[in-house]
């Protein structure tokens, strides 16, 4: 019995239109945080740890389709993403307090 | 349909005849067994140093080799063991061999990365061997290339850096084949409940190479980059930080051990049931404990850095994850033991070997936890007692389940029986040096041997004395094991579809099985390990 | 079914599969850099003054003129496929065109910027640096890594970008069969992605 030809799923294709959106709020969210910079070291760390997993969720999601995709492909680059974020906490259980 | 319908997979070749249509085959099985006599073929070399290892330290042969020999000698038999035997180990071999034919498919999901996962596997080796002889000679740092040394050192680490680099891709190729293998092309019927252990072994280990490997890729690069063009991030004069490249070293190579081990209990899991004609006790707990094992096992690294100069904090923390990972391990071993309660046993070989990996192992893991606790620590670190625990676990765990699954899965690959009474009278010598050998060790150890010396104190000479003996005792059983199954290649009696009685798929089609694996791929109505007591299985 | 005997496994086209298999394959890349963010945190937090000192001295306006550039490759990019998924060959031809394009005017504005470093004597191994505080070494050690090793990505998705188009151009990649396109939207996105941290870590919160 042969593997069965996959479709590719017709409904889930986004138009033009999404992707002109999502790119002009992008291009917004940059610019946000350029200005934050100027404001201070403060603003500008907040913006770096607010705003760019912002910017980098919305290419995750649009650009590369994650929102169309089923649950399987979330889990594994949620678990993913997980797994850097605790590695990064364990880390700083050493950093933190040198 | 006649199993001799469908030539086996050895004897058609595809478009290309002889050499050729083995070094390019994009088929499973001939990958398999491409891994298979290249991965021994490094274990025997490994072997081989380990051997010149231990003569050294017996005084008459001490000046056989110089001190920067000897280092260079336990480096290289550090890479050649762990990157190009035990890490790479049971996956590509039996990984490949047999996951398809377990969950009832023709190949896995992309066969041709699965030749070029060879390929990065073979450039790798070479340059790990070129490296031994270029530049400035074989590196001397020991396999963990610790900073500053490794930067400053004139020995050609670069070189064995970037083949460790290259071996990398083998394995995560391998990883992101076998996933997508194990989500895309199960039988009809398989759900994952359903599905042997040996695949969810692999499923596991193949998370642990996608999302570990990298990070040592990169800090590889970082050495080589070091060394070529200065970038300081770890050189103390530069302003960089040794402990940042141990976090980042540890951060792959503590869960590297969890991909050699994690498969090598996937294939006892599936050694188990056959011989004692019962389905496997707990299956949801070893499927389960294989994924945790892969899980925790990510977030303990840094017990290898104990003494190093981390935070007291961050050094309980990481101690408390190392005695949390312990625990599903521990419930495969009940599991194990409980599948054979009550069974009837058939005893054959791989039973024996299987049970052997079951006692190594609990050794060392035992004395891994034992070191886990940080006052222990304190005083075995860099000690021969890690050099014994580390080969119980790698060798007389990973080592001995591979062994085991090469008699288990060997009248299958190759259509052939090899002697069991060879097999049988193998296992004595091997069994006695091993335990000579690297009990000795963690005696040593604990007595203060530090690891990686050229040198010892005369306190320690009857310690390595033993297990010197011990390790031609073991050697001489290793001998015996491998003449066994190379004869048995050749001359060994033809082996039915079903030698021992299994009743995974694997077993349901010829021996050795013909290039598309199954005439009709089957229906699974059934859970894995489902024996029928009364019609025979 | 196939004939036994001389035939191999039967070339199987599974969509989803190829895609898994390649976001696996993005998953390992994010690896890789993570370790370099995490080399970046760990010395962040070990020389927070230098760390400051040294992002001042990097050209910001092409940092984050860059940043429009790619994030707009990235529009077309997913244009393109869009436009092959409803069959519109010349459309996408002509955005795969222009991410390209905007990838070479990434690339060459790394490399004026680079050379404006090097000409200030700011690159690993020259005694201006070694003259600098430890933690600006190690800043400019981490700029260059880390910017070196997405440009390395930059050049080879250029060139499998390349090789997209000339299959589109052929009608390899089609309205039904495009996953070849896809799986290299996704590298090309992901290559954004890493960018989208690397400016703030070192031209603006630094």
């Amino acid at each position: 019995m042969s593997e069965p030809l996959m479709e590719p799923e017709a409904h889930a294709h986004p138009g033009y239109a999404v992707f002109f959106i999502v790119w002009a709020v992008l291009l917004v969210l940059t610019t946000v945080l350029v200005l934050l910079s100027r404001v201070g070291q403060d603003a500008a760390v907040w913006g770096l740890m607010l705003i760019t997993p912002l910017k980098a969720a919305l290419v995750f999601y649009f650009f590369m389709h994650l929102r169309y995709e089923g649950l399987l492909l979330k889990a594994v680059v949620t678990v993913a993403l997980g797994t850097l974020l605790i590695f990064f906490a364990l880390l700083f259980s050493d950093v933190a307090f040198h | 349909m006649s199993a001799g319908h469908a030539a086996s997979y050895l004897d058609d070749s595809g478009p290309r005849k002889g050499i050729l249509g083995w070094v390019t085959s994009t088929d499973h099985k001939r990958i398999g067994i491409l891994y298979l006599y290249s991965t021994l073929t490094f274990f025997a070399v490994g072997a081989g140093i380990g051997i010149v290892m231990r003569l050294v330290q017996l005084a008459p042969f001490h000046h056989l080799v110089t001190a920067q020999t000897y280092n260079a000698l336990f480096t290289f038999h550090g890479v050649l063991m762990i990157f190009l035997f035990v890490i790479p180990g049971l996956p590509p071999v039996f990984g490949n061999f047999m996951l398809p034919l377990l969950i009832g498919a023709r190949d896995v999901a992309f066969p041709r990365l699965n030749l070029y996962s060879w390929y990065f596997f073979i450039a790798g080796a070479l340059i790990a061997l070129l490296s031994l002889v270029t530049g400035g000679g074989p590196a001397d740092t020991g396999w963990t290339f610790y900073v500053p040394f490794s930067l400053r050192t004139g020995t050609n680490v670069t070189m064995a850096v970037f083949g460790a680099f290259i071996l990398g891709f083998s394995s995560m190729l391998t990883g992101i084949n076998f996933i997508t293998t194990i989500h895309r092309m199960r039988a009809p019927g398989m759900t994952w409940l359903r599905m042997p252990l040996f695949p969810w072994a692999l499923y596991a280990t193949g998370w642990i190479q996608i999302l570990a490997t990298p990070i040592l890729a990169i800090t590889l690069v970082l050495v080589m980059l070091e060394r070529i063009v200065g970038i300081g991030i770890f050189d103390p004069a530069k302003g960089g930080d040794p402990l940042l490249y141990q976090h980042l070293f540890w951060i792959y190579s503590h869960p590297a051990v969890y991909i050699m081990i994690i498969p090598a209990m996937g294939a006892v899991t599936e050694i188990l049931p056959t011989f004692a004609r019962r389905t496997i006790f707990g299956y949801k707990a070893i499927a389960f404990s294989s994924v945790a094992i892969a899980a925790v096992g990510s977030l303990v690294w840094a017990h290898h850095m104990f003494t190093s100069g981390m935070s007291p904090f961050a050094n309980m923390l990481f101690s408390l994850l190392t005695m949390v990972v312990a625990v599903p391990s521990a419930i495969k071993v009940f599991n194990w033991t409980a599948t054979l309660y009550k069974g009837s046993i058939d005893f054959q070989p791989p039973l024996l070997y299987a049970l052997t990996f079951i006692f190594l192992f609990s050794i060392g893991g035992l004395t891994g936890v034992m070191q886990g606790a940080l006052a222990v620590n304190v005083h075995v670190h860099d000690t021969y007692f890690i050099v014994g625990h580390f080969h119980y676990v790698m060798f007389g765990g990973t080592g001995m389940g591979f062994f085991a699954a090469l008699l288990y899965w060997f009248p299958k690959m190759f259509g052939r029986m090899y002697s069991k009474r060879a097999a049988y009278v193998a296992w004595f010598p091997i069994f006695i040096g091993f335990n000579m050998l690297y009990f000795s060790m963690l005696v040593l150890g604990l007595q203060g041997m530090p690891r990686r010396y050229y040198n010892h104190l005369p306190m320690f000479d009857t310690g390595h004395e033993v297990a010197t003996v011990g390790s031609w005792i073991l050697v001489l059983g290793l001998i015996i094991f491998f003449a066994n199954l190379v004869v048995a290649r050749f001359r060994g009696a033809k082996a039915g579809p079903n030698p021992w009685g299994g009743v995974t798929l694997e077993w349901a089609t010829a021996s050795p099985p013909p290039v598309e694996n199954f005439e009709v791929i089957p229906t699974i109505t059934e859970e894995a390990y489902t024996f029928h007591p009364e019609s025979g299985t | 079914m196939s004939e036994a005997g001389t035939i191999h496994a039967e070339e199987h086209h599974d969509y989803f599969g190829a895609k898994l298999g390649m976001w696996l394959f993005l998953l390992t890349e994010v690896l890789l850099f993570s370790g370099l963010f995490i080399a970046y945190s760990y010395m962040r937090a070990r020389y927070p003054v230098d760390f400051h000192h040294a992002g001042s001295e990097l050209n910001a306006v092409i940092g984050v003129a860059n940043t429009f550039v790619l994030l707009t490759s990235s529009l077309t990019m997913a244009l393109a496929i869009v436009a092959i998924q409803r069959g519109e060959r010349a459309r996408s031809l002509l955005c795969l065109g222009i991410t390209m394009f905007l990838g070479l005017v990434f690339l060459a504005n790394k490399a004026v910027e680079w050379t404006a470093e090097i000409r200030h004597g700011m690159y690993p191994g020259s005694p201006h640096l070694a003259a600098q505080p430890p933690g600006e070494q190690v800043f400019f050690g981490l700029y260059f890594t880390m910017t070196g090793l997405h440009g390395v990505h930059v050049v080879a998705g250029l060139g499998v970008l390349a090789v997209m188009t000339a299959l589109v151009a052929r009608g390899r990649i089609d309205r039904d069969r495009f996953i070849l396109l896809e799986n290299s939207g996704l590298y090309w996105h992901l290559v954004d992605v890493i960018w989208i941290f690397l400016l703030p870590l070192f031209y603006l919160a630094a």
